[in-house]
């Protein structure tokens, strides 16, 4: 284990937790060291222990004694929206970092390209990444908003029906609703709409995102054209599947973006770009506090 | 066929599902108008909602003349004996509308989902039957795209939610009445006793008489369509001419069949924008199994992109769109447009 890289701790083995372990393993600064689960048969607790993770089918109780021990400093939260404001206050009591995938929505969000920096230079303990159709949407926003000034928001996710869990399903108002505030809030459009469907073609759909921008004044094409494709740059980063399929559309003050967001296929299939750009973007934040821990400017 | 001695609900279409043709501009004022004479006319369920369902103003979908609020406010208040209902598709409109269309008035309210995903709807079918005395209603859409049983697996999904009665829906006019007559029975041999079962027809086959008498035949109890066909695509079910052919066979509707057929003449007609009939693409719709409301956008962006709108609907109905996948309309016709240079 290198001396350089900061410790973290997965709640919740299921398809996202698997996943976002494949790729925190692979990662220069962050060392996945535990995963936490509620079933004792569950394949995604014996998946990280053969990875050499510890594990604990006792919920999140059943890691807290040993993460001053083993100097776990950031968790990610792959549950519920119900389990996650108790699991973020105890791993928070024992100096721990929560990075928050559910729609919880209890700490600021956090959308990388466009806002990581300022959440990580203010140490907020937990941080909310939205949903995956506000990752997927809201850096397209925030690049046509940092131009020109953007009246209202609006974007329609398309998800396969097979990339879309029971959380989703039972809860679709959490998803509309806390993206719409991303697109506003982190976004900056003045108001937001969210629209979510889902398909359930064979093969699946790649997912796919439209993100529809209405400007005060006229858009300013070249301008609006160049920080899209620059904000593309930068999610591709993370996400190298977030492609620009058509666009931008100009129509009158109307600014329209085609995306499709392909996975890395960790463990989730290449179509749920929806999950992968989760995954990808709880890593990515995990990450940059990281280096804010090692460099000795925040001490959780 | 045998009906006789049969009672319906027939449930009126033309300020929710003909919304579409109308590009959601139709009037508050237009809409009082037309809820009062069919209240006069013995209709007994009207709907009221932007085409896509409560929430559904948007770039994506078509902002309206109205906000639903200021639409089913106005209605609600006028209607002596007719009931107003609501659509509502999660994924767009939330349980909040849900409450504000109660708030309004609204003795129905109606959880449209796709045919494979009922499972989105349990949030706000739990919801609307916390109410009190509120008709809750799924509503299974594009329902010719999973086989009968598949189909009857959802449905009992929605009532195990608490829905009271169940839609089959034909939101492409794809069905023949077979396919109708297969499903029906089913859903009437699966479900509940108790739970009621409606049908919604598109006419873009001209199947939409056919197909509702066969829902009778089968067991429905609740049949969608508009005085004059006012819908998306070919339009619904012709009311009037249903309830002619209803009366022909002793099915009662409780509709005053000639002011029916006044209120589609001289109301719902010059209401239209464009004839609503069968032509050559809302033909293509039933025949290549296309959500309706992908009609205007298609035309459109044909027109921007010089293609044929025909063609565009092929491809849709390859791919298997689902409804409110109308962003997918402009994606698509640019990618067609690019392949074949006419941009």
């Amino acid at each position: 284990m290198s001396k350089n890289k900061i410790k973290a701790a997965i709640i919740g083995p299921g398809n996202i937790g698997t996943d976002l372990l494949i790729k925190a393993k692979r990662s220069d600064l962050i060392d996945p060291v535990w995963m936490v689960g509620v079933l004792p048969d569950s394949p995604g607790l014996a998946r990280a222990a053969d990875m050499g993770l510890h594990t604990t089918a006792d919920g999140v109780n059943g890691m807290l004694q040993a993460m001053k021990k083993d100097e776990v400093k950031i968790c990610f939260d792959a549950t519920s929206a119900y389990a996650h404001q108790e699991n973020s206050r105890l791993v928070n009591e024992q100096g721990a970092v929560m990075i928050d995938l559910t729609p919880a929505a209890i700490g600021p969000f956090c959308v990388p390209p466009v806002n990581l920096a300022s959440a990580v230079s203010e140490k907020a303990m937990n941080v909310n990444l939205v949903s995956c159709g506000g990752q997927a949407t809201i850096p397209l926003v925030a690049a046509v908003s940092r131009i020109q000034s953007v009246s209202y928001a609006e974007i329609v996710a398309t998800v396969s029906s097979r990339s879309a869990g029971p959380g989703t399903r039972k809860n679709i108002d959490e998803f509309t609703r806390t993206t719409a505030k991303g697109l506003e809030i982190v976004g900056g459009a003045s108001a937001g709409k969210a629209i979510i469907v889902i398909n359930p073609a064979e093969p699946p759909l790649i997912m796919r995102d439209t993100i529809h921008c209405l400007t005060v004044d006229k858009p300013e094409q070249d301008k609006i054209s160049e920080s899209i494709h620059q904000m593309i740059k930068e999610v591709k980063k993370y996400v190298p599947g977030y492609n620009l399929k058509n666009g931008p559309v100009f129509d009158g003050n109307r600014v329209s973006i085609y995306m499709e967001v392909e996975g890395l296929g960790d463990f989730l299939p290449k179509y749920a770009g929806n999950l992968d750009i989760m995954t990808a973007a709880g890593l990515r934040t995990a990450e940059l506090y990281a280096e804010e821990i090692l460099a000795g400017r925040f001490s959780p | 066929m045998d009906l006789e001695g049969k009672k319906i609900i027939v449930h009126d279409m033309c300020l929710r599902d003909g919304m579409h043709p109308k590009q959601h501009q139709i009037t508050v004022e237009q809409m009082v108008t037309v809820a009062k004479a069919m209240d006069s006319s013995g209709i007994p369920l009207i709907e009221v909602t932007h085409g896509d369902g409560l929430g559904g103003a948007s770039v994506n979908y078509g902002f309206p003349a109205a906000s639903d609020e200021e639409y089913l406010r106005a209605v609600c208040k006028e209607m002596n004996h007719a009931k107003v209902s609501a659509l509502l598709l999660p994924g767009i409109g939330t349980v909040d509308h849900l409450h504000m269309a109660v708030d309004c008035g609204v003795s129905t309210i109606r959880v449209a989902t796709h045919c494979t995903e009922a499972d989105v709807s349990e949030q706000h079918i739990k919801e609307a039957t916390k109410i009190k005395n509120l008709d809750t209603v799924g509503f299974l859409m594009m329902a010719h795209m999973i086989p009968a049983e598949d189909l009857v697996v959802q449905l009992k999904l929605m009532e195990d939610f608490g829905a009271n009665c169940v839609y089959i829906t034909d939101s492409a006019g794809y069905m023949l009445p077979d396919d109708v007559t297969e499903r029906v029975q089913l859903a009437r041999a699966e479900l509940n006793p108790a739970t009621e079962i409606g049908f919604h027809g598109h006419h873009n086959l001209a199947m939409g008489i056919a197909n509702s008498l066969a829902a009778v035949d089968a067991g429905a109890s609740r049949i969608d369509g508009s005085l004059a066909g006012l819908g998306a695509g070919a339009g619904n079910t012709p009311l009037e001419v249903f309830i002619a052919v209803c009366e022909r066979m002793g099915v009662e509707t409780g509709v005053d069949l000639f002011e029916a057929m006044d209120i589609a003449e001289d109301l719902i007609v010059p209401l239209m924008d464009d004839m609503v009939r069968v032509d050559r693409d809302s033909l293509t719709l039933g025949y290549a199994g296309v959500y309706s409301s992908f009609l205007l956008f298609a035309k459109r962006s044909a027109e921007k992109y010089n293609l044929s709108s025909r063609d565009i609907l092929v491809e849709l109905g390859r791919r298997h769109t689902v409804g409110g996948q109308e962003d997918m309309i402009e994606d698509l016709a640019l990618d067609m447009a690019r392949e074949r240079g006419t941009i």
